[in-house]
């Protein structure tokens, strides 16, 4: 477990390190980099690698949104089901149920603020258990995944120094 | 000007001549940085604007305020250091002022300090600054660059007055064990030698926890231990540090400090106190990622050839290069733009040798390395 934990906080940092790196940053052999990362994909800890991408810097850019979600739930239907039902649309990026005034947090990627209103209003809102949603739109995105988006990572040190 | 001779005797470092040369190119990768690549915490920092936003720009008590002392001296406590905050701890502006202060305390004319070496270079001056001789005691790549009794014996350490002893250690990255420094102590309590610990890596190790000599049988009374916030929370520029020991010594340090410094800066002391107080799960991570860099540039060295041994602390590997390292660095500076520091340049026993500082990001030390295993096979 003490090896998965270590090649996970490598691939947490940067996911495209290659196994002969993160076998010498953790100090362990390259098999056994390669079966903590073969377990970690098997037990469902790591479930992909993505690149940590700022959209507003792309030529064609993409729009993004918090959405939050009211739901009212039945005998039948509970928020494991709805999550279902929301998670299925390959507009939804992210989905979390969270404590609070709302029941859902969604976070949702569309190519114009068009697409997006259209998806919650034609889409999301009609679901019978969808009882309101608030939509905000990002305007800025200043750090992600652990990220700053920001120009200038100025190392001012001396160069050679006691 | 007519300058004093105190002055114009001190030898120009060494590793100035290596910042010239580094400085000279713009693509150079460097790993002759001697502190951090991170910033300091951001509470720290915050804590530091919020000072002065509140207008707290007045000088502090001589040594220091007493929030800090007692912050530092509860977090001794946990490493089974036990100092009074009233009487035996001395907030400074960096380790170095306290080195300093140490050694003017401790360091009558004529008197003789032992240094290990190779170490940082500051102490030689500062003990000359204050009328003393050093001694130079080489440590041996054999021993991964711990003080030995041995070291000391050869090197006639048992007549001197006082001993600086620093690890983790800068350049090697050595670190001692407790039973190391046992054997330490030992031939301190027979020789009668006082100690200055510069455990300013103390936070920087990497496996086991740091060792103090300070609290070696009958040590705590023969050592003032200093120690500081600019490596372990990567605060070099604020110049925070502080010595502990027995009162008397640290206020003899505080009649110097009043004079020649009146109080560490205010807004230090304020970054520093939440350091203390709230910074530590980031210190763990800087650690951490301290780690991870340690074993790549270490693992890659001695898979091209240049053995170096596992440093236990602080952000240096060394590097054995082989024969002359000034040149060595030179010539890799030349070739593939990378900056390193020659061993020799921190003296005895350093030769032949390279101090890499692995205070660089992954990426830069990948890049790094891949260069320096270029440069050695063209020059096979």
């Amino acid at each position: 477990m003490e090896a998965e934990r270590e090649v996970l906080d490598v691939l947490a940092r940067n996911a495209r390190e290659d196994i002969e790196d993160i076998a010498a940053q953790t100090g362990l052999d390259a098999d056994a980099v390669e079966a903590a990362i073969a377990s970690l994909e098997a037990d469902g800890v790591v479930h992909g690698y993505q690149a940590v991408v700022d959209w507003d810097r792309t030529e064609d850019g993409k729009i993004r949104a918090l959405v939050e979600i009211n739901v009212e739930l039945d005998r039948e239907t509970g928020y494991e089901q709805v999550a279902d039902r929301i998670a299925k649309f390959p507009a939804v990026d992210a989905l979390h149920l969270v404590s609070g005034d709302y029941d859902f947090a969604v976070e949702v990627l569309g190519g114009s603020m068009d697409d997006v209103s259209r998806f919650i209003s034609e889409q999301v809102a009609p679901m019978p258990e969808v009882t309101q949603t608030v939509t905000h739109y990002i305007m800025e995105t200043y750090k992600d995944g652990g990220v700053r988006f920001a120009d200038g990572d100025d190392d001012d040190r001396l160069s050679v120094s006691p | 000007m007519r300058t004093a001779e105190r002055a114009r005797e001190l030898p120009e470092s060494g590793i100035r001549k290596f910042f010239e040369l580094a400085e000279a190119r713009d693509d150079v990768i460097s790993l002759g940085v001697g502190e951090p690549d991170f910033s300091a915490p951001w509470a720290a920092r915050n804590a530091a604007i919020g000072g002065l936003e509140r207008g707290r720009t007045s000088y502090t008590a001589n040594r220091g305020t007493a929030e800090l002392r007692e912050a530092i001296a509860t977090r001794h406590e946990g490493y089974d250091q036990s100092y009074d905050p009233g009487e035996e701890v001395l907030v400074t502006t960096g380790a170095s002022e306290a080195v300093d202060l140490a050694f003017r305390t401790l360091v009558d004319p004529g008197d003789t300090v032992a240094i290990h070496e190779p170490s940082y270079i500051s102490y030689a001056p500062g003990v000359e600054l204050a009328g003393g001789e050093p001694l130079s005691v080489p440590t041996r790549a054999a021993d991964d660059f711990a003080l030995t009794p041995e070291c000391l014996e050869a090197a006639g350490a048992g007549e001197t007055d006082l001993l600086v002893l620093c690890y983790p250690n800068n350049p090697t990255g050595a670190t001692m064990t407790d039973a190391q420094l046992a054997e330490v102590a030992a031939f301190c309590r027979e020789h009668d030698l006082r100690v200055v610990a510069d455990e300013i890596y103390s936070a920087l190790t990497y496996g086991a926890d740091h060792a103090s000599i300070a609290t070696q049988p009958g040590m705590r009374e023969r050592t003032v231990v200093v120690n500081g916030f600019s490596k372990a929370y990567a605060m070099t520029g604020l110049r925070l540090g502080y010595a502990l020991g027995p009162a008397d010594a640290i206020d003899a340090m505080n009649r110097i400090h009043q004079y020649t410094m009146l109080s560490a800066p205010t807004t230090a002391q304020i970054a520093a106190l939440e350091a203390l107080r709230s910074c530590d799960d980031e210190v763990r991570e800087m650690v951490e990622e301290y780690n991870r860099r340690r074993r790549l540039v270490v693992s890659r060295f001695n898979a091209m050839g240049l053995d170096t041994f596992e440093p236990g602390g602080a952000f240096y590997a060394f590097p054995e290069c082989g024969g002359d390292d000034e040149a060595f660095a030179e010539e890799l500076l030349e070739a593939e733009g990378v900056a390193v520091v020659p061993g020799s340049v921190f003296g005895a026993g350093g030769e032949g040798h390279l101090r890499v500082s692995y205070a660089t990001s992954m990426r830069e030390l990948k890049e790094a390395t891949d260069r320096i295993a270029r440069f050695l096979e063209e020059r096979d």
